[in-house]
């Protein structure tokens, strides 16, 4: 065969040259384990044990160890920013005042700002179903902005705060429709 | 004229506030974005935008917070690209779509996914991976 010929084969190999790629489900940190769904053309595998491996070319679900894992995926695994830790403040009914347990809360939050190279603060605020929907997205907004002034009342600078209002769509408790409920008057921060 | 510069103005800096999709949380060795023509050097409290790509050299690593507490890290020699990234931090309504070229990845998947299952998809050169809440790992080889 002319050199010529099988230089242009070899060139149209790695030009075609498949890439390959490998999934695996992992345990997360409370040990949950969820689900992907990996779809190539028709075939569809559904991975949802720890674990559990897909690659393609290989029609079988296969697991790696947990030493493959390390030893594969350790630099990008150890690139994972911190989980966002969370705090809970409580209000007084209808008002964006803070219980007075909720007011020593707050020095948890800065310690947890303390412990990141960069943290950002994320305030959610909640309400319980007392009132109706659109009054209460407006409330758990403003009580968001509350936490926020006292945020930054205790040095967190103001641009690496941002705030939410989710009213009554995330019960911490569930409960029918106006139900005054202490523990759903909640702002939720994240530290990340 | 007046009016239509300052509605330009408006719509790129609402556009700039909304195309914030996460912040960059840690950076080892090389490792830059490409944000259209522009190439960025990665750093800490850099933030990410859709359409964004993290590459990451051959001792390079990258981890990212994103707006909905989903978090991303990139391994050394990787190519990754935010296709689209859309969050109601209210409904946490959302959808994530991203493209692993080459390289590791690893994901724990964020509040959109709980909220819809499904609306987080990592693509890779031969697959699509629909994600319903959990962490998982992917790698893409030449071979």
């Amino acid at each position: 065969m002319p050199v010529l010929v099988v230089a242009v084969m070899v060139a149209l190999a790695i030009i075609t040259a498949t890439p390959v790629e490998t999934v695996t489900v992992l345990p997360s940190a409370d040990g949950h384990v969820g689900t992907v769904v990996v779809q190539r053309g028709e075939t569809q595998q559904v991975l949802h044990e720890a674990y559990a491996t897909s690659r393609s070319g290989q029609t079988e679900v296969t697991r790696l160890s947990a030493q493959d894992v390390q030893s594969t995926y350790g630099r990008a695994l150890h690139a994972l920013p911190a989980l966002p830790a969370t705090f809970l403040l409580y209000f007084t009914t209808g008002t964006d005042e803070l219980t007075a347990e909720s007011r020593l809360e707050l020095d948890k939050v800065l310690a947890a700002m303390r412990a990141r190279p960069l943290p950002d603060v994320l305030v959610i605020g909640h309400t319980d179903t007392v009132g109706d929907a659109d009054g209460n997205d407006r409330l758990s907004a403003q009580r968001a902005e509350t936490v926020k002034g006292f945020l930054v009342g205790i040095g967190i600078p103001a641009e690496r705060i941002r705030t939410a209002g989710r009213g009554e769509r995330e019960l911490l408790v569930p409960t029918a429709d106006n139900v005054d409920e202490p523990r759903n008057r909640r702002v939720e921060i994240n530290v990340r | 004229m007046r009016a239509s510069l300052a509605l330009v103005l408006f719509s790129v800096s609402a556009a700039a506030l909304a195309a914030d999709a996460g912040e960059i949380k840690v950076v080892q060795g090389a490792a830059h974005i490409e944000r259209g023509s522009v190439r960025l050097p990665a750093k800490v409290g850099m933030p990410v935008q859709e359409a964004d790509r993290v590459v990451t050299g051959a001792d390079g690593t990258v981890g990212i917070t994103f707006a909905d507490n989903s978090l991303l890290s990139i391994g050394p020699g990787s190519s990754f690209a935010i296709d689209r990234y859309v969050f109601d931090s209210t409904t946490y309504a959302g959808k994530f779509d991203s493209t692993l070229s080459k390289g590791t990845l690893a994901v724990v998947s964020g509040k959109m996914v709980k909220q819809s299952p499904e609306a987080m998809r990592v693509r890779t050169p031969s697959a699509i991976m629909g994600v319903r809440g959990t962490d998982f790992v992917v790698r893409v080889t030449d071979h």
